[in-house]
């Protein structure tokens, strides 16, 4: 396969989990950790299709998506913020809620066909040699999404409310010294994540993977979202680069078995998993107090160069990610 | 249980169990089927026949282990997702002995041994958990998490490489092993008391050892406060480790019982730990944190399992129903304490 065709195919896989991220970084950034991504990215693909099914409008589906993907946000701000209830085990139990409802309003959709989005490439652009087929003649979610990319850096790091997402997860009392509500805020952002996180799940079922089954076949793709959150340093960009790896890995793990037929399938669709321990490895091991000593016995260039790598490599949370904000 | 227990918790779990009952019978509505209909089916299907209770047993057992090791875990303040990878290396490596001894020694032998490997592999795969986490900074949760998806793949790769059946390799799993190296169970009634008694043994004995010893007492006061802990003197990182191994090792044993246990399918599969490690969080969760109160959870909570798999038998409704009823009652009783404690907040 040639290469151009390689990585349009990569992109056009992309949007769910470049939403996915995307929308857990916001979220993240303002502080809240919201764990249940794996099922709210199956619930808002089931309902995204079956709503696009029913009202036969994939823009109605995506909408649902969005609407439900807030509503799950919503239930966990509400559990963790207001009733001051453990954050990460409501995202647990609401993770494992989601795919199971998922699955029973689903059932009798199960493998039927219905509306998906349609290719468009942009007249005049998708004749580019080279780019032209990479960028340019794709499904309108890919450039959507990787628009989404762009605004939402800017919004961090260009915007004075991007400025004061910042701070609401790094000193959120700081921020509400200076007169911030800072748990309406959070509250706001993490309403906004889910609901991006849910055009993701629609995406799924109207485009990437059309229409509903179980399994779908997606499971375990919000955990990996969730990794790549941490990976990307909660930098949309760095974020946005760790889902395109992850999912040139799947595609390379596709390519490798049909170069080694011998070696069951089932085994190549794990691969993506440990390489993600991996990474995760590489970018916390800097944080770890042992390689400081560990590298402070190397010889010096060698040691400077490995300091200067995992430095470029690591990455750390928002300081309060995942603590609840009260007044007193 | 004193009276303030009784006037204070007994109304709130009960309070939580009606909301979620509620809330899942406007789902059933929704799905225009009559929730009667549907919490009565689920009923028989765990409580119809003798049958069916044994069954209800058989899913009992191994979700008492996991809780039993969770309770360990929490007590610490870890949050062990990559308990599902530690049953599944638990009939990984029992898988394995039996295998390699099941023509050279006794079956009570190979048994007793299969269980002890079973132990090793799940806290080998705990303590990885916990070693990522100490020496790489990798979240348990994430490290766990990977590690599950890496035990599956291991399993598949075993079923379908060197473990597969002569001639044909399937993921419909290993060869199974002869009833000498089953669990006795009783004559018309297939379950057997030793999964049961080991279940409930585990336990008593994680009750115990977080009451009454040392290490229950450094554990719990990891939990509430690590830096505060380890100022105070106590072997934070090998603490750690050692919960993990303990959880990873009662996992683990959960996967013997799924291998040998005498309603199970005595060979090793894909997804053989089939969700139980998540659901013992759950129960765990529902219990909050207290070993007593997760012995009739995790008993509930394998009724509600099986008793579902009847659903799509005999109505067109998904078995994750009793999923879903599951989840909703730990998200009540989450919404219900929370509720509670800002009330009393007020109050006071």
């Amino acid at each position: 396969m040639d290469l151009p065709i390689l990585i349009g195919s990569i992109l056009a896989a992309s949007p769910p989990i470049l939403f996915a991220v995307l929308g857990e970084t916001i979220t993240e950034k303002a502080g809240v950790i919201n764990l249940s991504l794996d099922g709210s990215l199956l619930l808002t693909a089931m309902v995204g299709f079956v709503v696009a099914l029913h009202m036969d409008s994939v823009i109605a589906g995506f909408l649902a998506g969005m609407v439900v993907g807030s509503l799950i946000a919503f239930i966990l701000a509400f559990v963790s913020m207001t009733l001051y209830q453990p954050q990460v085990a409501t995202g647990f139990v609401l993770t494992l809620l989601c795919r199971d409802l998922a699955y029973v309003f689903g059932k009798a959709y199960a493998h039927i066909p219905g509306p998906q989005v349609s290719h468009a490439a942009i007249p005049g652009f998708s004749d580019l040699p080279l780019i032209g087929p990479i960028l340019f003649d794709q499904n309108p979610l890919v450039y959507l999404s990787l628009m989404a990319v762009i605004l939402v850096w800017f919004f961090f790091f260009k915007t004075q409310p991007g400025l004061l997402l910042q701070g609401l997860g790094e000193r959120p009392a700081a921020a509400y010294v200076r007169g911030v509500d800072v748990t309406a805020m959070r509250y706001l952002y993490t309403l906004i994540g889910g609901a991006i996180v849910g055009l993701g799940g629609a995406s799924f079922s109207l485009m990437v993977k059309p229409g509903w089954a179980r399994p779908y076949g997606i499971e375990g793709t919000g955990w990996i979202a969730l990794a790549i959150v941490i990976f990307g340093g909660w930098h949309p960009i760095r974020a946005a680069v760790g889902a395109l790896l992850f999912n040139a890995l799947q595609t390379a793990a596709n390519l490798l078995q049909s170069v080694m037929p011998d070696v069951p399938t089932q085994l190549f669709s794990t691969l993506p998993f440990p390489v993600m321990i991996l990474t995760l490895l590489l970018v916390t091991i800097g944080n770890a107090d042992w390689t400081k000593r560990v590298l402070n016995r190397l010889p010096e260039g060698m040691r400077r160069f490995l300091i200067r790598t995992l430095k470029a490599l690591q990455t750390s949370p928002p300081a309060s990610l995942g603590t609840i904000f009260k007044k007193e | 249980m004193n009276k303030e227990f009784i006037r204070r918790i007994i109304p709130l779990q009960i309070a939580a169990i009606l909301l979620a009952l509620s809330l899942s019978a406007v789902i059933l509505t929704i799905l225009s089927i009559s929730p009667i209909d549907a919490f009565s089916l689920i009923l028989s299907g765990a409580f119809g026949s003798p049958a069916k209770l044994a069954y209800v047993l058989t899913a009992w057992a191994p979700l008492l282990l996991c809780s039993a090791g969770l309770l360990v875990t929490f007590a610490a303040g870890l949050w062990n997702i990559g308990i599902e990878g530690q049953v599944v290396m638990g009939a990984v490596f029992a898988t394995g002995l039996m295998r390699i001894l099941q023509d050279s020694l006794p079956p009570s032998a190979v048994l007793l041994l299969a269980a002890l490997a079973g132990l090793l592999g799940g806290a080998l795969w705990g303590m990885l958990v916990g070693g990522l986490r100490r020496y790489g900074s990798v979240n348990e949760i994430f490290g766990g998490l990977g590690l599950n998806f890496i035990a599956g793949s291991l399993t598949v790769y075993l079923i379908l490489g060197p473990w597969k059946r002569p001639g044909i390799g399937s993921t419909s799993g290993t060869e199974p092993f002869p009833p000498s190296l089953w669990l006795p169970g009783f004559k018309d009634f297939q379950a057997s008391p030793i999964e049961m008694i080991l279940g409930l043994i585990a336990i008593a004995s994680v009750a115990i050892a977080l009451r009454d010893t040392h290490f229950g007492l450094r554990l719990r006061a990891v939990g509430m406060n690590m830096k505060a802990a380890f100022l105070k003197g106590v072997p934070v990182d090998q603490d750690l480790f050692l919960a993990f191994g303990l959880c990873g090792a009662l996992a683990g044993l959960a996967g013997w019982v799924l291998i040998v246990g005498t309603s199970a399918r005595h060979n090793l599969y894909p997804l053989i730990s089939s969700g139980y490690g998540y659901l013992a969080i759950l129960v765990v969760l529902l219990a909050n944190l207290k070993p007593f109160w997760s012995v009739p959870i995790s008993f509930s909570f394998a009724a509600i399992s099986m008793g579902s798999l009847q659903l799509p038998l005999q109505r067109q409704l998904d078995s994750s129903l009793g999923g879903v009823i599951q989840g909703m009652l730990v998200l009540s009783v989450l919404v219900i304490n929370g509720i509670r404690s800002r009330w009393l907040r007020h109050e006071g």
